[in-house]
């Protein structure tokens, strides 16, 4: 049956023509098209790992940030911790001294007080004195000036005299 | 969605012009009052012609003259269009019209007899050959070159889809099958397939550049064939080698009668040859019942007017769905034969067996 036997014109044409198409395409044609879907898919995964990189990267500096926060935040508590102490040393500091100062001032007032005082009193003492003896000297001259009373006093005088000698 | 509907209908349209195209010149035929023969139609529709036959109207034949080029050992070249024969002669070369060379270009030796001369006309198969070739280069090459130029980036609609397609022919059928090293198989392979399956498609449309039964020509699938063959044992590896000529059975089936060697060897040619035969067949069977379908309307003619409408539309809704048939069967076929082709060179690749 002619079906089933190969026309040899057909055969001809179909070696030249499928030659030509397995030529062109499968040196031209496919591995171009294979190799750049190759690359997008290197490409992909490639993408893929980075951003997976950078995620983690990201995480990694998350962390990181937090602890510099975390430290932060611990200095800075430390700090105000620190001055308040510090402020608290220097209030009673400074009240220990004032109170050193003012018992000196005190002391010293006092002292003064009490040399005054008695530069006071050496000073009445001495103006007593001037004045009773004045005042002796006055009372002795208007008693002894009769005789009766001369002698009454120097008797007097003698006794106590006496009287001390006994 | 709306594109979907447009590509429904396009389909629908092309079997619905195959149905034209046939009753056109059928209506003739019956107008004669000449019995149809349905066998003779099928025949000529899925065999080769020296000339595009679209259609006749009337008593004229509108039909696409192909060129025809001959050598003869006795008159030497011809190159003519088939249109100079006008039914006759030309250059005292003629169509058989019976004998062993029946449809086929003859000339008259000294003696009278019918020879062949050697014949590479470009017939209505070669110009469809040509044609799918040139279309499938194109469309190929421009995919391609929109790699080059725009480099790996996405894309969109008709590369984007013919990269799917490209990828899924590559990573479901090449890369299982071969295994390791696919990818200088790959080329081939693909080229084997996208080859078969614009053929296949081109010969469902029955539109001029389309329509004919390329791939369900012996020659079409007896060079597909070989070429698998010479690759398959061409890349064969020595383990592939010793297990034809020297497989591991028992000693007195390869000696002194090398019975195993002998079924292994036709083995090799039967692989390919149940290639050629399974896609010849397939794609001539499906134009037949294509057709065949289509020849029940004008068959019930002669059955009276109520026969002939209902068998109309039973050859409507059948044709529709064989059409579907055929679309699936036109992918199929190019599946099968790159996926056997894949796996013959798979087991042509088989590395030694390790012995526990």
């Amino acid at each position: 049956m002619s079906l089933l036997t190969p026309d040899s014109g057909l055969l001809f044409w179909m070696l030249i023509s499928f030659g030509i198409v397995v030529f062109i395409l499968a040196k031209f044609g496919f591995p171009v098209i294979l190799k750049m879907v190759e690359e997008r898919k290197a490409y992909i995964e490639e993408s893929l790992f980075m951003a997976e990189k950078a995620r983690t990267e990201l995480d990694k500096v998350k962390v990181e940030s937090e602890r510099i926060i975390e430290n932060a935040r611990n200095e800075h508590l430390k700090i105000m911790n620190d001055a308040s102490q510090l402020r608290d040393l220097l209030i009673i500091d400074a009240k220990t001294k004032a109170a050193g100062e003012a018992d000196k001032i005190i002391e010293n007032a006092r002292v003064q007080i009490q040399s005054e005082k008695e530069e006071a009193i050496r000073d009445i003492r001495r103006q007593v004195a001037g004045l009773s003896v004045d005042i002796a000297e006055k009372v002795l001259r208007s008693k002894l000036a009769e005789k009766d009373e001369q002698l009454n006093m120097i008797n007097r005088l003698l006794d106590e005299i006496n009287i001390s000698k006994s | 969605m709306s594109r979907k509907i447009k590509i429904l209908l396009l389909l629908l349209s092309a079997f619905g012009l195959t149905f034209h195209q046939v009753r056109a010149s059928d209506v003739v035929a019956t107008g004669k009052e000449e019995p149809l023969n349905v066998r003779e139609l099928i025949l000529e529709h899925i065999s080769d012609s020296y000339e595009w036959h679209i259609t006749t109207i009337g008593d004229k034949h509108i039909s696409v003259p192909l060129p025809v080029i001959v050598y003869s050992k006795i008159s030497g070249w011809h190159v003519f269009m088939s249109s100079e024969f006008h039914g006759g002669r030309h250059e005292g070369l003629f169509i058989a019209r019976e004998g062993k060379y029946k449809g086929k270009i003859v000339e008259l030796d000294t003696a009278g007899k019918e020879i062949k001369p050697f014949d590479i006309s470009i017939t209505k198969n070669v110009f469809s050959l040509l044609f799918s070739s040139v279309l499938l280069i194109i469309i190929i090459m421009s995919v391609a070159r929109s790699y080059k130029k725009e480099g790996f980036a996405p894309k969109k609609g008709f590369v984007a889809a013919m990269e799917m397609f490209i990828m899924s022919v590559n990573d479901d059928i090449i890369k299982p099958c071969i295994g390791k090293d696919y990818k200088r198989y790959a080329p081939y392979l693909l080229t084997l397939f996208f080859f078969i399956f614009i053929n296949n498609i081109l010969g469902l449309i029955p539109l001029f550049p389309g329509g004919a039964n390329v791939t369900g020509n012996i020659a079409i699938t007896f060079v597909l064939a070989v070429c698998t063959f010479l690759i398959v044992n061409l890349s064969g590896s020595k383990e592939y080698w010793k297990e034809i000529l020297w497989p591991d059975v028992p000693l007195w089936l390869k000696l002194p009668v090398p019975l195993m060697p002998a079924i292994e060897l036709v083995g090799i040619f039967t692989k390919p040859f149940a290639l050629m035969i399974r896609l010849f067949a397939n794609m001539l069977a499906g134009h037949s019942i294509v057709l065949g379908l289509t020849a029940l309307i004008f068959v019930t003619v002669s059955m009276g007017p109520a026969m002939n409408i209902s068998m109309t539309a039973v050859s409507v809704v059948f044709s529709v769905f064989i059409g579907f048939v055929e679309l699936l069967v036109a992918y199929i076929q190019a599946y099968i034969f790159t996926m056997l082709s894949a796996v013959f060179i798979g087991l042509a690749r088989v590395e030694p067996h390790h012995k526990h």
